[in-house]
Formats: C-alpha cells, structure tokens, sequence
C-alpha cells in the first residue's frame, strides 16, 4: 500500500461540509445552558458597552465577582480569574442579565443604587474592608481617601485605601469612584480619570 | 496554580475541529449531540487537566468515549420494524454518486475513526492508536484503508464551478 501524501488527502477532506460559524454559535449557546444547568460554570461572563467603554461583566454562582474596564485588559482579567477562582469559565450572557440591566439604567440615570448578588472573593484583608465600607457611600456623594482610612479604623492608612480602591474588583457596582483626594481633585481610577469624572458628573446631575 | 487559559479558548481553539471529528465519525445527525456532551464533560474534567496535556488529544478521546455512547443509545433506541429502508442508493439529484461525508459514513468504524483522528484533528498515530485501542502501526493501516477506499467510492468535487481555494491542486490519482 503506497503511503498517503498528507497534503494531498487534506485536500481531499476538504470536501467535506464545511462548519460554519453559525453552527459553532449555536452549540456555544448549548454548552453555556447545559454547564449552568449541570453547575459546572463556575464562572459566566459577558462583555457590556458603556459611556465609559466596554466593560467586562463576571459572575459566579455567588454573585457577581467582576468588573473590569478596557484598559485593564480583558483577557488577562480572565486569565486572572482562571487562575484565582476557576477555569470553568464561558462566555455566558444570562448569568449577567441583571447586571447588566441595572447599569444600563444606572448610566441612564434611572438608577441609584445597585440590587445585585456581590462575590467578594477577590478582595481579601485590608482591601475587602474598604471594598466592604464603599457602597456605604451614597450616590452623588463623595469622600475623601483619607476619610474612608478613619472609617475602618486605620485613619493613617489613606494610601492603603488608595490601592483598595486601584484594585477594586467590582468597580462601578462598588462605588470607589467616589473615593476623591482632599483637595477635591478626583485623583486616580481604575478606568481612567476621564471616567473617574464622568461617573461623578452623572450622579451630580 | 499554574496559568490554565479560560475553558472560554478551549473551545474558540477547537471547537471546529472537534465538530469535523464528531460528524466524521457519527455522521451528521448525532455530531451536535455528541459535540455537545464532549465539551460538557470536558469543562467538568478541566481543573484536573494536568497543564501540560495536549488538548486536543484530550478532547478527541473524550469525544471517541461520547461517540460511543451515542452509537450505544441509537441502537437501544432502534426498534425493528418489518421494512427496513436500505441505506439511501448510490445516485443523487445533482447526477453526483455519492458525497464525502457519505462515502465516509459508509467506511468500517476503525478506519473512519483512524481517518477522523488523524487526518481531521492532526493527532499522530501514537495518540490515535492511544484514543482506539491498538497499535500505532495497526492506526496507521487503518487510516490508509480508509483513505483507499475513500478513493475508491468518492468521485472527487463537481469539477465545473465548484469553488476551490486558491492555488490548491486538483491533482488526485484515482
């Protein structure tokens, strides 16, 4: 039996039907239905455009347990999460559904505080203590880095709180753009100061 | 815990080929279903994955696990009746004998499933034989059968105005 030129058989199976995008996402949609209903998804995300750009929306069974703007790099957020909470992960909208309603409203000004299962996992110590404190800041107020230091009861602590609110993992939802310098500069965000300021002229208005 | 990508580009990496392979071995009608409970158990499996493992030898193996059990329900399911339809006759209403996925179809079971691993998701035939059961050697034999009577049932594309990719050669020695 004379060997198979590999090149010329691949040609030959080319003829094949070929697959179609369609079909892939058709299937996708089943795989993200059947491991939710399985509970093997362990983490379900979903991509979401804002005024404040495309942000990427995570959860797990728990709760939501990530926001992340552009610049933080999308990939490597879930890089990230595969590494810190599981690899089980998938693009699936539905888990997100809710999320993504209540900041649409929310940047629609019809919003003004979020209603929404939080995972907090991934703000640990110091930092989940502040993350724990923000939401207690209300829409359209703010605080400055150094208040939210003697709240939780490190008042030296300021540029501690500077890095929670940097490392943030639920930006948005838990308001650390409310967190400004004394001098009433926005000071850094996560999402850019030019974000940082329109947040903070939404919830002015 | 090393740096495992998201299960996410497991399935943007090879979902497509998994779907060749799945159709190539069960035909078209089961591949979805087959397709579908591959990658469900795939995710299920995937933090023990060690990260080292070739994926998409992992995924062939659990897909010629699934293609199994899905060949094993459809004969359950299967219910004698008096007249059996044979399988469809050679001659189709575009004058062609008969398509590839069929005359892949009609292949025995070891040389599609030698064909499909090897040739449709490039696993050597180590990794083939490793997957069926066997030996490389006996892999290998099988993928060639295949392929030979693949030429031999298979007339080739329409040769007018079928679209090729460019610059392929139609070279086929029949």
């Amino acid at each position: 039996m004379p060997a198979n030129d590999e090149a010329e058989v691949l040609g030959l199976l080319r003829d094949l039907p070929e697959v179609t995008p369609a079909q892939l996402s058709a299937l996708h949609d089943r795989l993200a239905e059947s491991s939710q209903a399985a509970g093997v998804l362990d983490v379900a995300y979903r991509t979401l455009d804002t005024p404040v750009g495309t942000l990427l929306l995570a959860a797990t069974e728990a709760g939501l347990v990530r926001v992340a703007y552009a610049a933080e790099g999308h990939d490597q957020v879930l890089e990230s999460l595969a590494a810190r909470v599981s690899p089980r992960i998938l693009k699936a909208p539905r888990r997100l559904d809710a999320a993504a309603r209540e900041l649409g409203e929310y940047f629609a000004g019809q919003r003004r505080r979020f209603d929404l299962p939080l995972d907090y996992r991934l703000a640990t110590g110091f930092r989940r203590k502040v993350v724990g404190y923000l939401p207690g800041i209300g829409y359209g107020d703010t605080a400055s880095y150094a208040a939210v230091a003697a709240a939780v009861g490190s008042p030296r602590a300021f540029r501690a709180v500077g890095t929670a609110c940097a490392t943030n993992p639920l930006p948005l939802i838990v308001p650390c753009h409310r967190v400004i310098r004394s001098d009433g500069d926005p000071g850094p965000y996560l999402g850019g100061r030019d974000a940082k300021r329109l947040l903070l002229e939404l919830e002015a208005a | 815990m090393t740096g495992k990508q998201p299960f996410e580009a497991v399935v943007a990496d090879h979902a497509a080929t998994v779907l060749r392979v799945c159709r190539a071995v069960l035909g078209p009608a089961d591949a979805d279903d087959a397709w579908s409970e591959t990658f469900l158990a795939a995710l299920r499996a995937y933090p023990d994955l060690p990260g080292d493992a070739n994926v998409e030898a992992w995924l062939v193996t659990i897909a010629h696990r699934k293609a199994i059990d899905v060949t094993r329900a459809a004969a359950r399911r299967a219910v004698p009746v008096a007249d059996v339809p044979e399988k469809p006759a050679a001659g189709r209403a575009d004058g062609r004998d008969l398509d590839l996925a069929d005359a892949l179809a009609a292949l025995p079971r070891r040389q599609r499933e030698a064909v499909a691993y090897h040739y449709l998701a490039g696993l050597p035939y180590a990794s083939v034989a490793a997957v069926t059961g066997g030996t490389a050697d006996a892999a290998r034999r099988a993928a060639a059968d295949g392929i030979a009577n693949l030429r031999k049932t298979y007339p080739g594309p329409e040769p007018v105005g079928s679209a090729r990719p460019e610059g392929e050669t139609h070279a086929r020695q029949r």
